[in-house]
Formats: structure tokens, sequence, C-alpha cells
């Protein structure tokens, strides 16, 4: 058993550093107020407005050995009230709406919103079904899209990271 | 006695299992398992009234709510009308069931969650600490995926069916070819299956590893959760290496598969299955010599097992029951490959969580089989695009990792007229409901997890 733990300290799995030079471009968009205030970490809070949960499990792989998130000074936090970002996943299903206003009404200013996956970046397979309302930007502003079904950890990680300016 | 009142009869008494009830233009349809055998009857009247299954036979309310909401039909006799998967202008007034005693309180817990999980409200009444009653609200993340399958072509379609639950992706996808196959007369090539099923158990061992990582978690053991998690993240990789995508999706589409096997991906696969036949064990050892996650897991949330029968409670949450069922016993190419399917009885988030480790051991020895005698041979047939080759019905009972999707298909035209898909977690979560009464407050987590039904695939 000891054996095993320790197997898994001798070499390192955690990852360098991932760049995606999409989100190079994307980062010079956002102010350099925005870069300023969010320099040295994000306060992030996730919420699910009609994702497949495709997202989500990409979403959580970022907190696994590999991609480890916090070294970043990113985290997810659990209430809305302490968020920076609200990292918002799939189309905005009717049901959802309520409560995705009222996460974002909840978030102290400044705040930033940012769209994971394909569903929230354009509504993907879901355009034009009557349940859903379209993609986050039909509902609230969107400062950062990442696209991708779901987008891969290492891209999140490189889109989020771009908020922060470091890519 | 006709067909429908019969089916009803058996079902109320324990002698068959509903698979699905769905509504399909003026008929309701009723899908129910005696044995091996999955029959379909149909109920047309005029005015499109047909005696409620849930009257009698309690599994069938929500499927009933969802029927009776979306379409013209009218369950006669339905004992709750409230609407369940269409929230409306009423969204915020919804009425819960009330609880009477003396020192009640509540809980309301969603739709948002404090971690990064889906959508849903749990109501909770409790007294002190301990949960009286738990009642569920869900259909916040309804997509109107059945209805937006209408008129798409298989190809199409099968893009929404991918994407109805994305950690069973592999199994919808499965599940949706091979009812549209089945509807349409088409064959498969072998190695298709064979593949396909190669994609299924990578998808279980992936959503099992996960699973048990966080159910240690819940129990604050976040040792577990990291090991887990990097054992996970491996097979996620191989599935990249092998397939194209981490959890493979669009791989599946009917008629066969998009993505074939290279002998690079056969060795990369075989490495992932001897590495974590090494390190599994030795990490479920780590589980049963630490008395202090037991202490969570064992006797908490249990689910018993006249109550996993009667619902037909599918996956690890009816194994861990007493439900011997899995689907897989039913299609190719798992008719010819060897696999045991473990049963307990103690219905607890302990026997779930054991029920999922010893399926992640016959995952590996599935994968490990199906490499050693992977069929040679084309990947796709063709399927017919117009009529009258393009019409008629088919089903299919596949096992993903939760338990047993049905999907059902009709086609006119080569379109896709009627698709109706019921995940495992319609009948999951009102057992969870079950499972947590009299438990505290604090296990609603780790009970939750233990059960983790899916709100996408429920919700549709």
């Amino acid at each position: 058993m000891l054996r095993t733990l320790l197997e898994g300290l001798r070499q390192p799995v955690t990852e360098a550093l991932p760049t995606d030079p999409e989100f190079a471009e994307l980062a010079k968009k956002l102010s350099r107020e925005t870069r300023r205030r969010l320099g040295r970490g994000l306060a992030i809070r996730v919420l699910d407005a009609g994702s497949c949960n495709g997202c989500e499990l990409e979403i959580n792989a970022l907190a696994n050995p590999f991609y480890d998130l916090e070294r970043f000074g990113l985290s997810f936090v659990a209430s809305p009230r302490h968020a920076d970002v609200l990292l918002v996943t799939g189309p905005v299903t009717r049901n959802m709406r309520e409560a995705l206003l009222r996460a974002y009404d909840a978030m102290p200013a400044p705040k930033w919103v940012v769209a994971a996956g394909d569903c929230a970046s354009g509504c993907g397979v879901f355009a034009k079904s009557p349940a859903c309302l379209g993609a986050v930007s039909a509902v609230i502003q969107v400062d950062l899209v990442i696209p991708g079904c779901p987008p891969t950890p290492a891209r999140l990680l490189a889109g989020l990271l771009a908020l922060l300016g470091n890519n | 006695m006709s067909g429908w009142e019969e089916a009803e009869r058996t079902l109320a008494a324990g002698e068959a299992s509903l698979v699905s009830l769905w509504a399909d233009g003026p008929r309701a349809r009723l899908a129910l398992l005696s044995g091996p055998e999955l029959r379909i009857l149909d109920h047309e009247a005029p005015g499109g009234h047909f005696p409620s299954i849930g009257r009698l036979h309690p599994p069938a309310l929500r499927l009933e709510r969802a029927l009776a909401e979306s379409s013209a039909l009218v369950p006669d006799g339905l004992p709750d009308t409230r609407p369940w998967l269409l929230h409306g202008a009423e969204a915020l007034s919804y009425p819960f069931l009330p609880a009477k005693g003396e020192h009640l309180h509540q809980i309301p817990v969603g739709p948002v969650h404090a971690g990064i999980i889906e959508p849903g409200h749990f109501r909770f009444t409790c007294a002190g600490e301990t949960i009286v009653r738990l009642e569920e609200r869900l259909g916040y993340v309804h997509r109107g995926v059945e209805a937006l399958m209408e008129g798409k072509t298989p190809e199409e379609a099968a893009k929404i069916a991918a994407r109805i639950s994305g950690d069973s992706t592999v199994a919808y996808a499965i599940a949706f070819a091979r009812a549209v196959e089945s509807a349409l007369g088409v064959v498969p090539p072998s190695r298709a299956l064979w593949l396909a099923s190669l994609m299924a158990e990578l998808e279980r061992l992936a959503n099992h590893l996960g699973d048990v990582g966080a159910i240690c978690n819940d129990a604050a053991f976040a040792l577990m959760l990291s090991h887990c998690g990097i054992l996970r993240e491996r097979v996620l990789r191989a599935s990249f290496f092998c397939f194209g995508h981490r959890l493979m999706m669009d791989r599946i589409l009917p008629g066969g598969v998009t993505t074939d096997l290279s002998a690079d991906g056969i060795a990369h696969l075989r490495a992932l299955v001897a590495e974590i036949g090494q390190k599994f064990p030795r990490l479920l050892s780590l589980y049963d010599r630490t008395a202090s996650l037991q202490d969570r897991t064992v006797g908490t949330g249990i689910l018993r097992p006249d109550l996993a029968r009667l619902w037909a409670a599918g996956g690890f949450v009816g194994r861990a029951s007493g439900r011997d069922f899995d689907a897989r016993r039913f299609y190719t190419p798992y008719d010819s490959l060897t696999f045991a399917i473990t049963v307990r009885s103690e219905g607890d988030v302990d026997a779930r969580l054991r029920i999922r480790a010893a399926e992640i051991t016959e995952s590996l020895g599935l994968i490990t089989q199906i490499l050693d005698r992977l069929p040679a041979g084309p990947l796709r047939s063709a399927l017919p695009a117009e009529l009258p080759g393009g019409s008629g019905e088919g089903f299919a009972l596949i096992e993903g990792f939760r338990g047993d999707i049905f999907l059902h298909v009709r086609l006119e035209g080569g379109r896709i007229a009627r698709c109706h898909a019921r995940d495992p977690s319609w009948f999951q979560w009102p057992l969870l409901e079950t499972a947590i009464a009299g438990n505290i407050v604090a296990d609603f987590p780790i009970c939750n997890k233990s059960f983790n039904c899916s709100y996408a695939g429920h919700d549709l």
C-alpha cells in the first residue's frame, strides 16, 4: 500500500502550464483594467444552466493532480457571493433562467462571465429547441468563450489563464 | 381484461418490471420486462384517455406526469398531477408534499448546488438533524431532447442522443444506434459491435473510478479522490489516444463506428489495463483498512431490496440491493465474453461502492478479452435512406455505467418520427428519497454520490 502511495510521489504527474494561441488573442481583448484586477487569482463559481454534464466532468478534472488548477491561483467557490467569475455551461434552459440570473445578481461587482463549451457559447446541438433560450449570451453578457464539446481540461485552463492575462 | 390492464396488474404484483412509459401521437406506449423478454404494449382510445399505470404501480408516476404535461394523452386516475419537467409560469410556487409532525423544519437546497454538479432541487423536512422526508424536484436541465430529434435524420439525431447524459455518451450512442438499426433491419459489422463495447467498458471504468474517489472524498478522504482521479485521467487520455475524444463522443453512429483501433491503440490499452489492474486493488485495500471511512459508508443510506425490485432499479443501485439484473446479458458481444455480475444485499453506501469496485475489475477483464479477440472487418454498414426501407421502429436496452438505458425510435421516410429515451435515473432518483429517510442531513452528499443519478439524462 505504502509503495503505491509513494510511487505516486516519485514522479510528479502535474503538468506544465498549458498554452493555446487562440486564447492569447482573447486575452488581448480583455481590458488592462480587468487583468489588473484579476491578476492575482480568480474565485470561480460554476453554474450548469442546462449542460449534458460532459462539461462538468472536464471542469471537475481541472482539480485532479494532472491539472491542479489551484497552483495558478484559480479556485472554485461554493457561493456566487464569493466569486469573481461565473463559469457557465450548457444551453440556458427555460427552467434554469431564473437561477442563472439570481446567481449572477448575487455576485459582487466587478464580475465576469465565461461561457464554457459549445452549448454555452452558441447553443450547440440544442439550438432551436423551444425548451432552451439559447447560448449564455442570450441571457447575460459574456466576457470570454471557451469552445469545445466538451472543452478539454487543458483548454479550460488555458482559457481561464487568459482571463488572468498569464497566457 | 385488456392487455394494458393485465400489464398493470403484473407490474403492481411484481411479476414484471417497468421499462418505460411514453406518448407517441395518439398512443400511450408501455415497455415492460418479464425475464429476458421485453414487450411493448400500446393503448389508444378516443380523447387520449388511458388507465394510469402509476395509480397501482408508483414507479410509473413521474413518467406519467412527464407524459401528461407534454402530450394530449390523459392518464386516468393518476394520483399526482403536478408538473414535472415543464416548470412553466408556476415555477416558483410548486406545491411540495406535506410532512406533518412536531418541531419539523425544512431545508431547501438547489437548483444551484455548492459543488460542480448538475442542477436540481432537494426539499428536506427534518426533525433536528434527522431527515424525515426528502422530496426531489427535477427538470431544470430539460432541453427538449425528444422533440428536438423529431424530423432529423438518424445521423443528425445521433449527435443529440450522444448528449442526453454526457457521462454516458457511449452507452446512449450505442442504444440509439442499435434502436435505429433494428428499425431499419440493418446489421452492423461485428468489428463495430466489439469496438463499441470496448468504448462502453472504458466509459464504465472512467465513471466508476471517478465515483469511488468522489464517494470517499465526501467522507473527507481526499487521498482516494486524488489516486482515483489519476487513474480516471489515464482512462480518458487512453480513450483520446485510441478514439480521438476523451469521452468518445460521436464515435458510434447507426450502422457502426466512425473510428478504428490501431495496433498502437491496442498496446496503449493493454498498458492501461495493467496499470489499473496493479494499482486499483491496493486502493481498495486502503479503503478496507480505513475505519473512519467505513464508519461513514457502512449502514448509511440503505435501500431496501423490495423497493429496488419494485422500481426495477438498474446498475449498482439495484445490484447493491439484491436485484440481479445487467442488460449486458442480452446482447452481442457480451454473450461470447466471460464476466461476473456481482450482487450484494446490504443496500448501503458501502455496498454501492463495492459493486463499482467489482465492476472495475470485470471491465478490465472485458477490455482484455475484447482486445484479444477483436474481429477484423469493416466499421460501418450503410443505412437505407428512402421509403419504404427508411421506416419502422426499434428499441434497445443497453447497460451504461449507472444502469440500463432504454431507447425506442420510430422512423418514417428515413427521419425520426418519435424517439424516446429512458435513463436509469428515472427509477433511481425516487429510491434516493427513501434511502435517505432516517439518515442525518450531513450524510446526504455521500449518499447522493453513491447513487450518482443523472440530472440531464432524466430531465431530457
